[in-house]
């Protein structure tokens, strides 16, 4: 506001300024784009009538459209819920004693589990619509968007800095002027980080969610997945290349369009006052910054939040008898812990009802045999990629000059779904006759390896100058200088890539076990093909069962393995 | 005639200590703030200063007593008290403009208002041209000066400063102090009461018309000074150098205890707060001391300047010096003992004195030592030990005490540490002495 005063007579009250005419079909196109693609959402549609994919590839433009419109509804919902959820749990601690395991548990099923219990309910609830399918394909892109952010934001929130709490607590902030002028700013690299991850991991399961086939019904949402799909049925490595083009352009479009600007516009939020880390630039940022209508309407919607705080604002202070503290209540927190124990135990006595009920125990034993196989798989092919891409990402990360180019480079790669490589895997293996228990193991880490390259590019790139000049002052040589020098350097940043690529490789097992290509499936013994076998039979308490044990192993190996190398980290290894 | 701003009436605080037990760390602290009046409060870390000024700001409350903002109880932040952080606690993503009218617009003022009390403030304390700055493009001083307008442009009666000129280097403290001191005399500010948490024993001498200082375990206030000279004071003036004498004195003097001065240290109890101080500052300040132009005596103030030391580096060190009866500390004045005479002497046996002293005298050392001799593998893991500190002290204050021994320790080869596996155990080539013994 205070600005606007000192700009020039000219640019004041002529209508806009030119860069405003450059945006202008820029922001137009957009609006009639995302206003095209939601009318194609609500179309009628009954269970049963097939919906035509066509391979020709003057689609691609419209499926791409579709797809990217669904991922980005499912952003702003994961962003809603990211926001509800960070906030009970961060303020109310008898939401946190609830909330913070039950994100725990979500983040650990896997994806695909949710679309096959969810997809009947989501249809049944708009009948003779197209939109009952659309929300469920939503829904699943949502579940494999919204935890890390509601995890981070929550993570956020509680590590806001004391002094800043003090202050906002001194000038009086409500509860709500609070969230928006400190929380919500301060958490915010650290969640859009978070968003830029979630759009990466949606996109691996965009075939999955849009091609769905939940007990023998098959629907084809139009948009990439399904043309993937109904490539992969057609044995067309033609249109798949086309698809693969298609969603390597949209990813670079709303990289450039959507996340650069944002991300340059929140390096303001950055806390850390070192200016060592270089900012991102955008261009788009740069352009809007200098149009001028389009900046007084998103001053106007800034000054809509501005308006709220006077709404709600605090009405007293300390001297008034309302701020008086109300002693906590013993009984009401006590009551509420027996509540949830009560839960828990009803639900627990259920679960085992259940499975001794409909699948047996022998069932029960099988599945978890199952897990093993597939822990071991992600076990050793973690521990493969790292060997691999460890040296590679330390020889990377200690070049400035490739450092920043192949790190960008690894991300685009981890964004990649490579589930799209699979045909490939299985021509490969159907024409040498290989086993695919052991072949059909790679395509787990295909996808995920790239969050070890890219933190250890990171990491490495991290090393201050000063141990550099030490280590060759020293003349450290050989494994003396691996050992020493190199290893621990990256661990920390080894660690959280490989925590990211375990969790993404067990979700991956779904997929992974169990591929086809036109009608030869092949299937290796596991946890993941198991699902996926159920989920093609609706065999929901099988279903249910392979879920429930995947999240055991999933929270089991969190909780005793990776937890504990992080702390290590944590402690030990950092500069 | 003078209305009380803010009144405290035997108050007391304690905190839950991670094991479940209260650890008191106020007590029965009486405590006013009349109209026109700065208020300085010296102590320790740990003393509980920060904490009375957390709880006269409202964003604590106290567990016992009363607390009184213009005879009226205080439940929380009053609109009347402002306050500046040490740490400035600027909202980074904010502009300077922005920064300082948070508070009104909290408050529900509008725009033009806020704008034109902000512009108001930001002029007063200097910062004119800055307002579209942001603090990451300030320097330190600077960044304080926004904090300073901040609390000002909320018109407080009373503005709390939480060690606010400590953050920033000497020169820069000194010009913001010399400011704000100028602000206060021209009565250009609705302020009607300072109270200012301070390590800086020169500026509560300089700034402040009652000082008071406070004493640990639990904190209380042990001793006032009223200092009646009129500001602009001279800092080289000989009342002022007399009352920062004085001032150090009563900092460094002991709170009375059972025994003669030498044998103080003696009776001092396991979960003592031993002194935040490296081997090689104590051994510098005891070769300082020793040398020219000092010849094992000092006065405090001065030693404070040939050092370059701030006044919270300076008297820990100090302190361990007469804890270690290496040194003694009486009235503001540092005396070497023979002990610390031969200790500067003797480059190789230092080591081995300084070990003997901390067994001596150190019983929390003591009692490691002696538990470590009773086990055949002669380590323990340090949690024991901790629990037992927390006891008396606080999560932090008790793992920093711990680490000090054990700095103490090792060099004094009375035990060492094993940071991976977090054990304590008997120097090396002790182990077999002690098997056979």
């Amino acid at each position: 506001m205070i600005k606007f005063q000192y700009l020039p007579r000219q640019v004041v009250e002529s209508s806009g300024n030119r860069w405003d005419w450059a945006l202008l079909p820029l922001v137009l196109a957009v609006l009639v784009l995302m206003a095209f693609g939601a009318r194609q959402m609500a179309h009628p549609y009954q269970v049963g009538a097939p919906l035509p994919i066509s391979l020709d590839t003057l689609y691609l433009p419209y499926y791409l459209l579709r797809t990217t419109l669904r991922m980005f509804i499912a952003l702003a919902a994961s962003l809603v819920f990211a926001c509800v959820f960070a906030a009970l749990a961060a303020k109310v601690r008898a939401a946190e004693k609830v909330l913070v395991p039950l994100l725990d548990i979500l983040q650990s099923i896997p994806i695909l589990g949710f679309l096959s219990i969810t997809v009947t309910g989501f249809i049944a609830l708009f009948p003779g619509n197209l939109l009952g399918v659309e929300c469920a394909a939503i829904f699943a892109i949502f579940t494999s968007q919204a935890w890390n952010m509601a995890f981070s934001l929550y993570q956020s929130l509680r590590t806001v800095p004391g002094e800043l709490k003090e202050a906002s607590r001194i000038f009086q902030l409500s509860g709500w002027q609070r969230f928006w002028r400190l929380e919500l700013p301060f958490a915010m690299p650290q969640l859009l980080w978070n968003m830029m991850m979630s759009m990466s991991g949606g996109w691996f399961f965009v075939v999955a969610s849009e091609a769905i086939s939940v007990s023998n019904q098959n629907i084809k949402l139009p948009g990439i997945g399904s043309y993937i799909a109904t490539a992969i049925e057609a044995r067309d490595m033609g249109a798949i290349g086309w698809a693969i083009a298609a969603m390597a352009i949209g990813i670079l479009l709303y990289d450039q369009l959507f996340f650069r600007p944002l991300l340059a516009w929140a390096d303001k939020f950055r806390f850390e006052a070192d200016g060592s880390e270089a900012g991102q630039s955008s261009w788009l940022l740069t352009l809007l910054r200098r149009t001028d209508k389009l900046q007084t309407l998103v001053r106007a919607a800034l000054r809509v939040v501005e308006r709220s705080f006077s709404l709600f604002r605090r009405e007293y202070d300390g001297t008034s008898i309302r701020a008086r503290p109300q002693p906590p209540n013993e009984l009401w927190s006590r009551a509420w812990d027996a509540v949830i124990a009560a839960l828990v135990l009803f639900a627990g006595w259920r679960l085992v009802n259940f499975i001794l009920g409909e699948v047996g125990l022998a069932e029960v034993g099988h599945v978890f045999v199952l897990g093993i196989y597939t822990l071991i798989r992600v076990l050793v092919l973690i521990a493969l990629a790292a060997l691999v891409w460890v040296p590679v990402g330390i020889w990377i990360g200690m070049n400035p000059r490739w450092a920043e180019r192949l790190q960008a480079l690894a991300q685009l790669l981890a964004a990649f779904p490579a589930n799209l490589m699979f045909p490939l895997a299985v021509m490969f293996i159907v024409h040498f006759k290989l086993s695919p228990n052991l072949w059909l193991s790679p395509l787990m880490v295909l996808g995920t390896q790239w969050y070890i390259l890219f933190n250890v590019i990171a990491g490495a790139s991290n090393i201050p100058t000063e141990l550099r000049y030490a280590s060759r002052n020293l003349g450290l040589k050989g494994w003396l200088r691996w050992k020493r020098y190199l290893l621990p350097a990256v661990f920390p940043s080894f660690v959280t890539g490989a925590i990211t690529a375990s969790g993404g490789s067990w979700n991956a097992s779904i997929v992974a076990e169990y591929v086809s290509w036109g009608d030869t499936t092949l299937q290796a013994q596991g946890l993941g093909s198991y699902i996926a076998q159920m989920t093609t039979a609706g065999d929901f308490p099988r279903i249910a069962l392979g879920i429930g044990v995947m999240c055991v192993f999933v929270m089991g190996l969190n909780h005793f393995v990776w937890r504990k190398l992080y702390s290590l980290a944590e402690d030990r290894m950092h500069f | 005639m003078t209305a009380k701003l803010i009144e405290l009436k035997n108050v007391a605080k304690r905190f839950k200590s991670a094991d479940g037990s209260a650890r008191s760390v106020l007590e029965g602290v009486d405590f006013e703030l009349a109209d026109g009046e700065i208020v300085a409060l010296l102590g320790q870390s740990g003393s509980g200063k920060s904490t009375l000024l957390r709880i006269i700001a409202g964003l604590i409350s106290a567990d016992g007593g009363e607390v009184k903002y213009r005879q009226q109880p205080l439940y929380g932040p009053a609109n009347g008290v402002s306050m500046v952080f040490q740490s400035f606690a600027l909202f980074p993503w904010l502009t300077v403009q922005q920064n300082v009218e948070l508070g009104l617009e909290a408050r529900g003022v509008s725009q033009d208002e806020r704008a034109k009390r902000a512009e108001a403030a930001i002029e007063l304390i200097g910062l004119s041209g800055f307002e579209g700055a942001l603090p990451r493009e300030l320097s330190g001083g600077m960044k304080q000066r926004v904090g300073i307008a901040r609390a000002l442009v909320m018109e407080p009666d009373v503005l709390l400063m939480d060690e606010a000129f400590s953050a920033l280097d000497v020169l820069t403290g000194e010009q913001l102090r010399d400011d704000m001191l100028e602000l206060w005399d021209g009565k250009d500010t609705p302020m009607r009461g300072m109270l200012i948490v301070s390590h800086n024993i020169e500026e509560a001498v300089l700034m402040a018309d009652r000082i008071l200082i406070f004493a640990s375990d639990p904190g209380r206030v042990r001793a006032e000074l009223r200092i009646s000279l009129p500001r602009p004071r001279d800092a080289d003036s000989v009342e002022v150098r007399a009352l920062i004498d004085q001032v150090y004195a009563l900092m460094t003097a002991r709170a009375p205890r059972a025994g003669k001065a030498t044998e103080e240290a003696v009776s001092l109890h396991l979960g003592y707060r031993l002194p935040e101080a490296d081997v090689s500052r104590i051994e510098g300040l005891l070769e300082l001391l020793a040398d020219d132009p000092f010849h094992g005596r000092a006065d405090l103030p001065q030693l404070a300047e040939e050092t370059d030391l701030t006044d919270d580096e300076l008297l820990p060190a100090a302190d361990a010096l007469h804890l270690l009866g290496l040194a003694q500390l009486a009235h503001g004045d540092i005396v070497m003992t023979p002990l610390g005479k031969r200790y500067v002497e003797g480059e190789d046996v230092r080591q081995e004195v300084f070990g003997q002293q901390l067994l001596a005298h150190v019983p929390l050392a003591a009692h490691i030592r002696h538990s470590l001799e009773q086990e055949p593998s002669g380590e323990l893991p340090e949690g024991p030990f901790l629990k037992l500190l927390r006891e008396s002290l606080d999560a932090e204050e008790a793992e920093r005490v711990l680490k000090v021994a054990i700095e103490w320790g090792r060099y004094g080869e009375v035990f060492e540490y094993n940071y991976h596996t977090g054990m304590i155990h008997l120097p090396e080539g002790e182990d077999e002495d002690e098997g056979q013994g």
